[in-house]
């Protein structure tokens, strides 16, 4: 600073701006005009697209709103949730298990886990289905064996293998393998100094599973993990090849006969899936603000 | 704290006899021997890779020995004598050992899910020393020892690094520990961070519990330590009073080491 400063601009409490007439200029943000002519090019892009979308007369949307609460169809989307859900809960209970099984020190528990998660990853859905549907062509009963010994209770396969068991077994047989890996990656994420910590405060094993690691891991679980479980609601759609009528098979009966609402019938099938997925995205959002306490803010 | 209290409650402090541990070929230990007295406050210091945190964290079983044993208060830690050999102890058992001893980590690790006070209860939680209302008076009066009552329904992230150091010393005293270990406690803090938290060892120096410090602050060393050990390749090169160890090192090593850290 070159200018020597007033008397007056000593005394002055706040001091006075400095007298370089630069150095008390604002600083405007760079006008981003390519922005602009983006924006507009989509937006125009989208109107058109919604109303293409909307207009076309093809839509029937009275014959939408028919089938959308058709009875056939609300049954069938009730199995859809039915096979998901159970599905969803014996995989997470199956992932788990297997997570900590591929953490395990013990080299058999270890390779056994591997073993499953890459037999069922690889196995395609609906080979699965398909195999396990028959079963009884491998297994033609099955029963509790005192091992070496005689055999306490046994059933026929095929009285066992309704439908919908098969389609349950398939699926969580399918999702434990995935669900296997996301949990053991998240559990992966924890910081080893947490379990060091937790291990110096004498806490139990589980005690430091459920305050210290499962919190933790839930935060990197929970996207991939929703991810998974929106693939499993579409996955549930196989189970139409093991003769069960769920919402993909009534929408396929359906368009097939009804040929002139095939277009109507297809979106009522497409609006009910999204649907199903909104609602596992919002709870994804809940879950995902619920195990991010004490992460957001930072000082 | 009178020291006739302190005696009827540990006649023997720690006791470290010819502790070696090897990490695969490394040797990291090789055949450490200490005595340290009941309430005294005990700095370890040594070069990088010296083996001054493994053998800190040998004293509450964080790390197993191959050879040697470490005792506290006369009972031997992570190990029973059987038949003329030493068996590791039941993970019950060494759990019941650590709620003896506290450990206060470099990186603090305090559990980012929990709050501060939830954090200093966790311990009395889990070891069902307290019901929940007992826990979190006790997590209070705790942190206002350290200064942080005001933060304590914060969670850990929301803190400074050097009032996270002063939560986790909080949460090593929650089971009122004897001994207390400290790994590098100001190692990772900002320099004008690192007072608050040797105040609040210092503080702790005169409560009459049995201190064990790794530490890089040789200051800090000379102001607040009754024993200094001077660790080098696994083995102890020097040990005694801070004003001899420190200002009048025998050994060239020591020497060595002093010149380089002042």
């Amino acid at each position: 600073m070159t200018t020597t400063a007033t008397p007056a601009a000593i005394a002055a409490d706040p001091p006075a701006p400095p007298q370089d007439p630069l150095a008390t200029r604002k600083v405007a943000p760079r006008r981003r005009y390519g922005r602009w002519v983006v924006t507009a090019i989509v937006l125009a892009l989208t109107v058109e697209a919604v109303r293409a979308l909307a207009a076309n007369p093809a839509y029937q949307w009275d014959r939408i709103s028919y089938y959308f609460t058709l009875d056939v169809v609300l049954d069938a989307l009730l199995v859809t949730l039915e096979v998901t859900a159970v599905s969803a809960v014996v995989g997470f209970v199956g992932g788990v298990i297997l997570a900590l099984g591929r953490m395990s020190g013990n080299p058999l528990v270890n390779a056994l886990s591997w073993a499953y998660i890459w037999f069922f990853r690889s196995l395609p859905l609906v080979v699965l289905l398909i195999i396990i549907f028959n079963a009884s062509l491998f297994f033609p009963r099955v029963g509790i064996n005192i091992p070496f010994g005689p055999s306490l209770v046994s059933y026929d396969v095929d009285g066992l293998l309704v439908p919908f068991v098969a389609a349950v077994v398939g699926l969580s047989l399918n999702e434990a393998a995935f669900a296997a890996e996301i949990i053991r990656g998240g559990l992966l994420s924890v910081d080893h100094g947490q379990i060091e910590a937790a291990n110096a405060l004498g806490l139990s094993p589980w005690r430091r599973l459920r305050q210290v690691v499962l919190p933790q891991a839930l935060r990197s679980i929970v996207p991939g993990y929703v991810n998974q479980l929106i693939g499993l609601v579409k996955a549930s759609s196989l189970v139409y090849y093991v003769s069960l009528v769920d919402l993909f098979g009534i929408v396929y009966q359906l368009e097939s006969t009804h040929v002139s609402d095939k277009v109507a019938i297809l979106l009522v099938g497409t609006a009910w899936y999204l649907l199903l997925a909104a609602v596992l995205s919002v709870l994804q959002h809940y879950v995902e603000r619920h195990y991010s306490r004490g992460w957001e803010v930072r000082r | 704290m009178t020291t006739t209290e302190k005696t009827e409650k540990t006649v023997e402090g720690v006791r470290v006899r010819n502790a070696h541990k090897s990490f695969g070929p490394h040797a990291v230990l090789k055949g450490i021997d200490l005595d340290l007295a009941p309430g005294t406050v005990t700095v370890v210091i040594g070069p990088s890779g010296s083996g001054k945190s493994t053998l800190l964290r040998t004293l509450n079983h964080l790390e197993t020995l191959d050879l040697g044993y470490v005792s506290v208060a006369g009972e031997l830690i992570g190990v029973r004598e059987h038949n003329g050999r030493l068996h590791e102890l039941s993970p019950r058992q060494v759990r019941r050992q650590r709620a003896r001893i506290g450990f206060v980590a470099q990186s603090f690790n305090l559990f980012p899910n929990l709050t501060v006070a939830a954090n200093v209860a966790e311990p009395l939680l889990a070891h069902k020393v307290a019901g929940w209302d007992a826990a979190y008076t006790k997590a209070y009066e705790l942190l206002d020892r350290v200064g942080l009552k005001h933060r304590c329904t914060d969670y850990p992230r929301q803190l400074s690094g050097g009032q996270q150091q002063r939560v986790a010393i909080a949460r090593a005293l929650a089971l009122e520990p004897d001994l207390l270990l400290f790994d590098e406690p100001t190692s990772a803090l900002d320099p004008e961070l690192v007072g608050e938290v040797l105040a609040v060892i210092k503080e702790l120096a005169r409560s009459g519990r049995t201190l064990v410090i790794v530490s890089h602050e040789i200051g800090f060393a000379r102001d607040v330590a009754d024993h200094v050990v001077f660790i080098d390749g696994g083995v102890v090169v020097e040990q005694g009073p801070p004003a001899q160890v420190l200002d009048h090192p025998q050994n060239a090593r020591t020497r060595e080491f002093l010149g380089k850290v002042r």
